[in-house]
């Protein structure tokens, strides 16, 4: 420890944001391609040329099937922050204002979400509720089988419900930070109590939540990894199989690293963009 | 519809029944978690004073480390260091003429969450520690205080109480991430459950009591915390 003092540093209202995630998107770029570099240079990369020929004559297309991966990925993390803050908005909204049995069954659904971890509740959806169907004679016959099956849904159906747990926990305290006197107001102008929230209240509340949603995304870009655990081929779960296929250790896992970082800063950028187009009056 | 149907008498805890094997992977987890947490407040703390305190070069590699450990999911983290640090131990091992030795399951848990729950560690106290009035710490220095007594006196204490609520939320961050061990097979509750539930095929169950015991873990957590909590702000005037 060193006799500097301890200060903050001193923020540049103008420059400081941006600068924040310059400095945050040049330190992952730096460390991801030095990790690339050396994996790069020290590594077995063959496996990823579109034409590479398996020892046993197979043409695996490796490169191709990351790409589904992606596509998977991705899929799993937009519907799911899409569906899921539908859902919570009127999760934290009954919260606050609902009838009493509503509001406890918001309530303990945030708090069953947010206490468990994700993997018991995928797992719990794909194995626990996944058995109980074919015990349904008729659901085999059904057209529904086929979607039931697939544990794809199963993991968007798990992502959506976390999301909206944690988010609807999140719109609850947004509800209650917006302002009293600003619901007042529009009471007083006449608005009825739809358009209060309507044109009030949701976009008051939802300007509040922006910064931390940012950091939400992240976190549930995060999460879908375990939808491989339920047999979905997403970037990791391809990743596993190239380990698997191919007796690597660190490279598949290393480039899926680099792409979920890569993605990371991709969000992270990408909400400041959206945070700075709107109009907000800070302090 | 036999294994539709709830039997309860299979989460008896003698063995027929799976309670014991349910309640066993919940110590483990609670062990892996409390050490966890330990090495990630550790490696927190330092990482906390060295962002403030250190050098350029320090200071660049810690926020390489609390980048990368918060921008890659914890699961992919958790791979790499599984494989790579007994892979790096042995080698140092053999390198050094010594024999290989084989890392135990709940060591080689506690390394890889430690060292994901560090980078999150990290941010909270160095914020916490960003938070106290820079006047308390001049003032220790003007009495002419040791760094270290300083840092025991003076920013340790005062730290705390900004650092709790994160802290909290690490903790139980940390509780539900022990269940990814299951997927690189670690025995711990979730993999408990999921043999208890394959062998038994009364999947719902099993993960609907895992369900419980976790939130049951989380929920004295947070009482817990809140009791800390009101403990350590005791005559800190309330904000609002």
């Amino acid at each position: 420890m060193t006799d500097q003092p301890i200060t903050a540093a001193r923020p540049n209202p103008i420059t400081d944001g941006t600068w924040q995630s310059m400095k945050l998107f040049g330190y992952i770029t730096v460390a991801i391609l030095i990790a690339v570099g050396l994996a790069v240079w020290l590594g077995q990369w063959g496996w990823l040329d579109p034409s590479f020929v398996k020892s046993n004559g197979t043409t695996p297309k490796f490169l191709e099937q990351f790409i589904n991966g992606l596509w998977r990925t991705l899929t799993l993390l937009i519907v799911s922050v899409v569906v899921g803050y539908a859902l919570a908005v009127p999760i934290g909204l009954v919260q606050v204002t609902g009838p009493r049995p509503l509001a406890w069954l918001a309530s303990a659904f945030c708090t069953f979400i947010r206490g468990t971890p994700l993997l018991v509740q995928l797992w719990l959806l794909y194995y626990g509720l996944g058995s109980l169907f074919p015990q349904v004679p008729w659901i085999r016959q059904s057209f529904l089988w086929d979607y039931l099956r697939d544990g794809f849904n199963y993991a968007m159906l798990a992502f959506i419900l976390s999301f909206a747990g944690y988010e609807g926990e999140i719109m609850r305290g947004a509800f209650l930070g917006v302002p009293k006197g600003e619901l007042e107001a529009a009471r007083a102008i006449g608005m009825s109590r739809f358009t209060v929230l309507r044109r009030i209240w949701l976009p008051r509340a939802l300007m509040l939540v922006l910064p931390t949603l940012s950091g939400e995304v992240v976190s549930q870009l995060k999460s879908t990894p375990l939808a491989a655990t339920v047999t979905v081929f997403d970037i990791y779960g391809v990743g596993r199989m190239v380990q698997q296929d191919m007796f690597l250790t660190y490279e598949p896992l290393l480039l899926i690293a680099a792409i979920y970082g890569t993605l990371t800063a991709i969000i992270a950028t990408a909400f400041k963009f959206v945070e700075n187009l709107i109009p907000t009056r800070r302090g | 519809m036999s294994a539709m149907s709830i039997d309860l008498s299979m989460l008896a805890f003698s063995p027929p029944g799976w309670g014991g094997n349910l309640l066993r992977g919940l110590v483990h987890t609670v062990e892996i978690a409390v050490g966890a947490y330990a090495l990630g407040l550790t490696l927190g703390l330092g990482g906390a004073m060295g962002k403030l305190n250190g050098g350029p070069v320090l200071r660049g590699v810690l926020e390489t480390y609390t980048t990368i450990g918060r921008a890659i999911p914890e699961l992919i983290l958790m791979l790499i260091l599984f494989y790579a640090g007994p892979q790096f131990l042995n080698q140092i091992l053999t390198a050094y003429g010594y024999p290989r030795i084989d890392i135990n399951g709940l060591a080689a848990g506690i390394f890889v969450l430690g060292v994901v729950q560090g980078a999150y560690s990290t941010e909270v106290l160095r914020g916490a520690i960003q938070a106290i009035p820079t006047g308390q710490i001049e003032a220790a220095k003007a009495y002419g205080m040791s760094p270290w007594k300083r840092f025991t006196r003076i920013i340790f204490p005062a730290m705390i109480p900004n650092a709790i609520p994160g802290l909290a939320n690490l903790w139980l961050n940390v509780t539900k991430d022990t269940a990814l061990l299951a997927v690189v097979g670690f025995s711990e509750l979730m993999l408990e459950t999921k043999q208890a539930a394959g062998t038994s095929k009364a999947y719902f169950m099993f993960y609907v009591a895992a369900a419980l015991l976790y939130l049951a873990l989380s929920q004295v957590s947070i009482l817990i915390f809140s009791l800390i909590e009101k403990r350590q702000r005791r005559g800190i005037a309330r904000v609002s």
